[in-house]
């Protein structure tokens, strides 16, 4: 067994953790961290994605099946359960999602949101063929990913402060335990 | 409350299950964890057929944390071969498939032993400690092989690879004329084989099963569409009795057909918490979803295509060979027979025989995957009406035009007997024709032949539709299908009024709970977001068919109008009685009954499930409820229909294909989520796409898979794929009040064909007629070089 401390969203976590436990184990099975998922074992879906920081301290999508819970030591994680603002507003990209539509079975949203997170911190203001290629370590099969990229799109724009494009009636709701948004409430973008 | 209210059906409402999905709030099954709760590992054959001539668990035994193993002679007196609920023929051969084998595998990757241990890890870890020597048996992979005389047998006990040969015959039914007549008088005939190659659902949630072994209280949790069905047949299987059992499905991260059998992981994980009397779970790594997990397709198609030479089918003939598999899975023998009635689609075709023979190989099963014998129906027709097209150097829009029903003869009898209820295929065609720019990528596709330019275009026409919406049960019956068709459901409208439905359907990513608020809200004329929608849970609902085959809405949504319009009518009762009228006198719009020409009279249905939950006014006689169940059984099935082009490039020097523009106008009925339809036609178009182009399970000689993971099977990333640009027509259905057909599937079906259309096109100039698919750039570039396709 080794030590480890590490920040998964916001809160530090000392554990001990066999030398051969996987990121993704050692969050769901240690700290009940089950938002995140594992959709295979080749390290080809990208279900279990999250971002983790590297040793100056920036974070990175990483693909927590195949890092060592060892090799988060020091290090701070985010999983898709702390994406949102402590008082529960929706990051762009989760409101994205939601509003373009953008997952339907949900099983490859958590590493897809957190993948396209991301993307936007390398390339904020992406081409369709930049998402394209830039989710290509992601994959869904109910989508076919067109309203993911159209999310992403979306997401880029309201993280920029452009207005939401989104087209389909919105229904912004600050948290899933909000109360129903009004009918036809305009999106309001928080970050 | 207002009196007018936008109707809810139509509009594009957001999801309400996106809450919990978007922020990690789910409860797949893997997350479900119980006190004292074990975990199991599976030790699965590497052999595709061989004798198990020694297997020795105590090593495993001895494994820290490891609480039991055992092997299927462990439990001889325990398990019983997994069900098929689909005997399509009275001689079908049906072999025991036990969840554990005994003493023969017959694929590579059937469960041999099992480890249930403290932790997974210690569980997957002990496998290694199990000892097994297999004798090695001859394997048979080859469908028309395995048919031969002489041919080695997956089940020697039954004497034959053969499960099964199924005809329908227009001649013999009396629908329709003679086809060996048809094909005597023909002015053009046209013959050709087609493989749909196999295919692996890939699903992203890997299946998992939980079991709480409770006396007299069983709890199975499990990654399933099919719960109620699961409640049933684990009840029969395992003689606990049903209403001591209780499935649920929790979330479900997709199904595709995929996850509608009762499995042999399940029935293990049911036998290993019996056996140690705690909670026990298994959840499969992607590799063992890829062998273990059914499959789809892998079918060989023989047709003939008989007709005038004007254009005018005058015959079809159809022989299949399907791959069973090594094991019958819940309806494996009957896909091929959903598709049975499709291959006639939509022309007016007078003769038609059908011919499918299954047969058993050493492979994993085959069962039911997105669109289930459809899809396979489609691509052969819409091939083969290509070629017609070619052979009489017609246009393929036209050629199809010319044999298509028209708008004005439906209802229509087909030559199978079917009733097609509505559909408007000048229309959708038109619009689709419209939106792709038809004549102006012709006329590109003529210039850059006659320029010799090394990208050729090339576009593909599939004008498709499909029998939905599964199904009447008394057809079922009479197909010896081994249940019914009906759906279920419930209204309760509780006493502050807010409305709780209870569908039997099992959604796992459809959108039920916002497509079925929104029906309630306009039915019941209470908000959107007073509705709350439960299901996958056989306790809380109890009755229901599940998800599969494009029939939640097409039957579940009916069944809820007809819950909705018993609660309207109870309420009115109350009502009536409150409002001192008869009930003839009161009109029910925009939830509030009016008592006519006296305005002001009125009461809201929520006021009165208030008044009949406090019950201290009701009419004598009257119970204090007005919540309502109902069911709902078709008397047809539904027929969406569209049509799908794709203008597809060839690089003639590479063989790549790049899809440059998909357009499809489907008509699914009356929409009631636009949001949702597009997402399930987006979703359902890039599998068509998927098969066309990018995956196969492939074996190798020995019977080993060797796409057995994602590095191997080519899912396709968003990388790989064009944008898809959707339209639609809206001819209501007939058939329902709703006027609904369903969605889920239709891409699917749809898509493979015009894809392969369009490449083919491309490469007509080289003296390319079929490329096998999927359709890979060494396959295209051989195809090309005159090689084998």
């Amino acid at each position: 067994m080794a030590r480890i401390s590490v920040t998964v969203d916001g809160v530090q976590y000392v554990d001990d953790v066999q030398p051969r436990t996987l990121l993704v184990h050692y969050l769901r099975e240690q700290l009940g961290k089950v938002g995140t998922v594992v959709g295979c074992d080749t390290s080809n879906c990208g279900a279990c994605t999250v971002l983790m920081t590297d040793p100056d301290g920036d974070a990175h999508g990483v693909k927590s099946c195949t890092v060592l819970a060892m090799q988060a030591d020091g290090r701070s994680v985010t999983t898709i359960e702390g994406l949102a603002s402590p008082d529960g507003a929706l990051h762009p990209m989760q409101r994205a999602f939601h509003e373009q539509h953008a997952l339907q079975c949900g099983f490859c949203t958590p590493g897809m949101i957190m993948a396209a997170v991301d993307l936007l911190q390398d390339i904020p203001d992406p081409t369709e063929e930049q998402v394209r290629k830039g989710l290509e370590g992601n994959l869904c099969r109910c989508t076919g990913y067109q309203n993911i990229v159209r999310a992403v799109i979306a997401a880029a724009g309201a993280q920029r402060g452009a207005p939401s494009a989104s087209e389909p009636e919105s229904e912004p709701e600050a948290a899933p335990e909000a109360a129903p948004a009004a009918e036809r409430a305009e999106p309001a973008v928080t970050a | 409350m207002t009196a007018v209210m936008e109707p809810e059906v139509g509009k594009a409402r957001l999801r309400k299950e996106d809450a919990r999905l978007i922020t990690g709030r789910t409860q797949w099954t893997d997350n479900i964890s119980l006190p004292g709760m074990l975990h199991l590992a599976i030790l699965r054959s590497p052999m595709a057929h061989a004798r198990i001539s020694r297997l020795d668990v105590s090593g495993a035994m001895l494994r820290p944390g490891v609480i039991t193993a055992f092997t299927g002679a462990d439990l001889t007196d325990r398990q019983v071969g997994l069900p098929c609920a689909w005997p399509v023929t009275e001689d079908m051969v049906h072999p025991d498939a036990l969840p554990l084998a005994k003493d023969t595998v017959r694929y590579a990757g059937e469960p041999v032993a099992v480890v249930v241990a403290r932790d997974a890890a210690s569980a997957v870890d002990a496998l290694e400690a199990i000892e097994v020597e297999y004798e090695s048996l001859p394997v048979v992979l080859d469908m028309e092989a395995a048919l031969a005389e002489g041919a080695a047998l997956v089940h020697e006990d039954k004497g034959t690879n053969k499960c099964y040969t199924w005809i329908f015959d227009s001649a013999g039914a009396g629908t329709g004329g003679d086809v060996a007549a048809a094909e005597a008088e023909a002015e053009v005939k046209i013959h050709r084989r087609y493989v749909q190659q196999r295919l692996i659902p890939s699903f992203m949630e890997p299946r998992s099963v939980v079991v709480d072994p409770k006396p007299g209280d069983w709890t199975m949790w499990s990654s399933t569409q099919i719960p109620h069905i699961l409640r049933t047949l684990l009840s029969l299987l395992t003689g606990t009795p049903e209403n001591q059992v209780r499935v649920i499905a929790p979330d479900v991260g997709g199904g595709f057909g995929g996850k509608i059998g009762v499995t042999a992981e399940e029935m293990i994980t049911f036998y290993a918490a019996e056996r140690v009397g705690k909670p026990v779970k298994y959840t499969e790594s992607r590799s063992d979803t890829m062998v273990s997990a059914h499959h789809g397709r892998d079918v060989i198609q023989d047709i003939t295509l008989s007709a005038r030479r004007d254009g005018t089918i005058t015959g079809l003939s159809v022989n299949l060979i399907a791959n069973m598999g090594a094991y019958l899975g819940l309806v494996t023998p009957g896909v091929p027979l959903l598709g049975a009635f499709m291959y006639n689609a939509i022309y007016k075709i007078p003769a038609y025989r059908f011919e499918c023979t299954g047969v058993f190989t050493n492979t994993t099963k085959t069962d039911a995957y997105r669109g289930a014998g459809r899809p396979e129906a489609t691509y052969a027709i819409e091939r083969i009406m290509d070629e017609l097209a070619v052979e009489l150097n017609l246009d393929p829009v036209e050629v199809r035009r010319r044999n298509w029903i028209k708008h004005e003869e439906f209802p229509f009898t087909t030559v199978c007997g079917l009733v097609y209820d509505s559909g408007n295929y000048d229309a959708a065609t038109d619009k689709a024709l419209q939106l792709l720019g038809y004549d102006e990528l012709r006329a590109e596709q003529t210039a850059r032949r006659s320029a010799g330019d090394p990208v050729q275009l090339g576009i593909g026409v599939s004008t498709f539709t499909e029998m939905c919406g599964l199904a009447p049960s008394r057809i079922l019956g009479a197909l010896r299908f081994g249940a019914g068709g009906w759906e279920s459901a419930s209204v309760r409208v509780l006493a502050t009024g807010k409305v709780e439905v209870i569908t039997g359907t099992s959604p796992h990513g459809q959108g039920h709970l916002t497509a079925w608020s929104q029906i309630a809200a306009d039915q019941l004329g209470v908000p959107f977001e007073d509705v709350e929608v439960r299901f996958g849970d056989t306790r809380v609902a109890h009755k229901g068919l599940d998800t599969y085959g494009s029939r939640s809405l097409a039957v579940g949504g009916i069944a809820l109008v007809q819950a909705c319009g018993k609660v309207v009518e109870k309420a009115r009762t109350v009502a009536a009685h409150l409002l001192e009228c008869s009930p003839d006198d009161l009109e029910y719009s925009a939830g509030s009954f009016q008592v006519r020409g006296t305005p002001g009279a009125t009461m809201s249905i929520v006021e009165i499930a208030g008044a009949v939950n406090a019950a201290h006014n009701l009419p004598d006689g009257v119970e204090p409820t007005i919540d309502a169940d109902a069911t709902f059984d078709p008397e047809t099935f539904s027929f969406p229909h569209g049509t799908h082009l794709c203008a597809a490039e060839v690089d003639t020097e590479t063989g790549a294909v790049r899809i440059r523009k998909y357009v499809c106008v489907d008509d699914v009925g009356r929409v009631v989520n636009p949001l949702i339809v597009e997402g399930q036609v987006h979703g359902g178009v890039v599998q068509g796409i998927a098969q066309a182009l990018f995956e196969e399970a492939v074996y190798d000689a020995d019977g080993n898979l060797l796409t057995g993971s994602f590095v191997d099977y080519t899912l396709p990333s968003a990388a790989d794929l064009p944008d898809i640009e959707s339209d639609r027509t809206e001819t209501p259905a007939t058939s329902n009040p709703l006027g609904v057909k369903g969605v889920g599937e239709a891409g699917t079906i749809a898509a493979t064909p015009a894809v392969v259309n369009a490449v083919v096109d491309a490469l007509r100039p080289y003296g390319v007629s079929d490329i096998q698919m999927p359709l890979s750039p060494e396959r295209v570039w051989r195809a090309i070089q005159g090689g084998a396709s």
